[in-house]
């Protein structure tokens, strides 16, 4: 690609707005009534996370790491792909996510943080990705039925993850390696969705982009914390 | 390393092409100030290398047809198309970059029962040239239809290789037209040196009432080439109009027969005499129908083309 100096992230945007949003809807529409289902299951799980965070964070790893898949396949793959081309590595970037927290599940030196405040990040952005990412259809105009819902959309999946990593900490250099790749390609895929959203000329790029970043900036002050 | 025997040397005389030029440019001269076609249909341009006749609004299909497995979607296209055909266009343009338009214009087109006024442009993209005849063929079941008016090599992307193969499927009949791409202005010298060099029936560009760098050069190469000019970005993927829309439409609109910016900025498009087709690209068939509407009625020449653009250029 020649002159890739002139190229902006425009001239990469091969779909319309409104065909974007409508990949949630239909979507939805083909997993009725899992996202009606989806949002106690997750709420469920935060709970235990208060209570029991030891085995909650190792069953909230393997429950994201089936959340990544089916997100990275049935939507991703299945529907994104159709539309923009990349995405159909992008897919494939999931399936890895997806094995990287099938991992993280099984270590059995997998601990909770005792950071509140970390705990207190990880669980804002979890509640954010189940209940105010569907949300976001308010504001921004869009139906009800476009909601993107948590275990069966990217980005509230991706958030929802990143409250989870937060809660994590280990003890061995493997599970330092796992934790490391789930955040990395956590973080890549807000980076994607916040710069496609943003040439989208949607101000709702500005929540993944959000999301990884104070994400990112409390999981480094918890690194520095003596 | 391109095959020299299937192309001219620049600048050879070629009797047959310079007469075919020399008719083009005849009938383009008349038809740019005339107001043909209301009756019996879209003002016309000759494809330079053959004479054939093709309607000077065209469809693109970037973005607009790219809908994925959205049914409902894929049928509002298909009511493009067959608003399209319905008004008198012919040529509609894709290529396999455009994600799933090449599927979504094969519904279109199996819903209407394949047009006979179809003229189908489609592009070859991939660096690899041994990839390209799959690719074309590809892109040909996607459509339905038994071979391509038009393939052209999208952006530039290894032109060398490309370009002696097009013109081997041409000499066989697998096609009927070759050409070549580019947008936004890129790479315009190399394009240059390609319509200096190739023996091509066609070239894509951008060009609208702000981008208009290509009067300088290449339009007028066109000519003198006998080349073909299909037109992209009219509206700048929209931004032009959608900074139009906020001033009222000037008095020479109306004596033009415009009903809207997108017809004016269609008309300064098409009303150059090098331009054969342009292709604005809509998801909605009232859109569809005023872009249609400027292949009618009054031209503007030369003089009321420069006015439109200096008075859109200080809007």
């Amino acid at each position: 690609m020649s002159e890739w100096w002139t190229y902006r992230p425009s001239d990469f945007l091969m779909f319309a707005p409104r065909t974007y949003w409508r990949l949630f809807e239909l979507h939805n529409q083909a997993w009725w009534p899992a996202p009606w289902l989806l949002l106690p299951a997750g709420l469920f799980g935060l709970g235990w996370l208060v209570r029991r965070p030891g085995p909650a964070l190792r069953a909230g790893a393997c429950a994201l790491a089936v959340a990544w898949a089916v997100v990275g396949w049935c939507f991703v793959r299945e529907r994104y792909a159709q539309v923009h081309w990349v995405m159909a590595w992008g897919a494939w970037a999931f399936v890895a996510q997806a094995v990287v927290l099938a991992g993280l599940a099984s270590r059995p030196d997998l601990q909770a943080t005792t950071a509140p405040a970390v705990r207190r990040g990880g669980l804002l952005l979890c509640g954010w990705a189940l209940l105010l990412q569907p949300l976001l259809v308010l504001p921004f105009g869009r139906p009800w039925t476009q909601a993107e819902v948590f275990g069966l959309a990217p980005d509230p999946t991706v958030i929802a993850t990143l409250g989870l990593l937060l809660w994590a900490s280990d003890e061995s250099t493997f599970t330092r390696a796992l934790l490391n790749a789930a955040w990395l390609l956590a973080l890549v895929w807000c980076a994607v969705s916040a710069a496609t959203l943003w040439t989208m000329g949607s101000a709702q790029g500005w929540v993944p982009f959000m999301a990884g970043a104070a994400a990112a900036g409390l999981r480094w002050k918890a690194r520095q914390a003596p | 390393m391109v095959d020299r025997r299937t192309f001219s040397k620049p600048d050879r005389f070629d009797r047959r092409r310079w007469l075919a030029a020399c008719a083009a440019a005849l009938v383009a001269t008349r038809s740019a100030q005339a107001a043909p076609g209301d009756a019996g249909g879209p003002l016309t341009r000759p494809i330079p290398s053959s004479g054939e006749a093709l309607p000077v609004v065209g469809l693109g299909t970037w973005i607009t047809f790219n809908v994925g497995n959205d049914a409902a979607a894929r049928a509002s296209s298909a009511e493009v198309v067959r608003a399209f055909f319905a008004s008198g266009g012919r040529l509609i343009d894709s290529s396999p970059m455009y994600g799933s338009s090449q599927p979504t214009i094969g519904h279109a087109l199996a819903q209407l029962k394949h047009p006979a006024s179809l003229f189908s442009a489609e592009k070859v993209w991939v660096g690899d040239v041994a990839s390209g005849a799959a690719q074309i063929e590809a892109s040909r079941a996607f459509w339905g239809v038994p071979r391509f008016d038009l393939m052209q090599v999208h952006n530039l992307l290894a032109w060398q290789e490309h370009l002696p193969r097009l013109q081997e499927m041409k000499a066989a009949g697998r096609l009927r037209y070759v050409g070549i791409t580019t947008s936004e202005g890129r790479r315009h010298a190399e394009l240059e040196r390609v319509m200096r060099t190739q023996r091509i029936d066609f070239v894509q560009v951008s060009y609208n009432l702000l981008d208009r760098e290509i009067e300088q050069r290449l339009l007028p190469l066109a000519q003198e080439r006998g080349i073909a000019v299909i037109v992209n970005r009219p509206f700048r993927e929209g931004a032009l109009l959608a900074a139009l829309q906020r001033h009222r439409l000037p008095g020479w609109a109306a004596e033009m027969g415009c009903d809207g910016w997108a017809q004016v900025a269609l008309k300064f498009v098409v009303s150059h005499p090098a331009v054969t087709c342009a292709i604005p690209a809509t998801s909605q068939v009232a859109h569809l129908r005023q872009n249609m509407g400027a292949a009618r009625g009054r031209m503007p020449d030369a003089g009321l083309r420069e006015r439109i653009a200096a008075e859109v250029a200080a809007l």
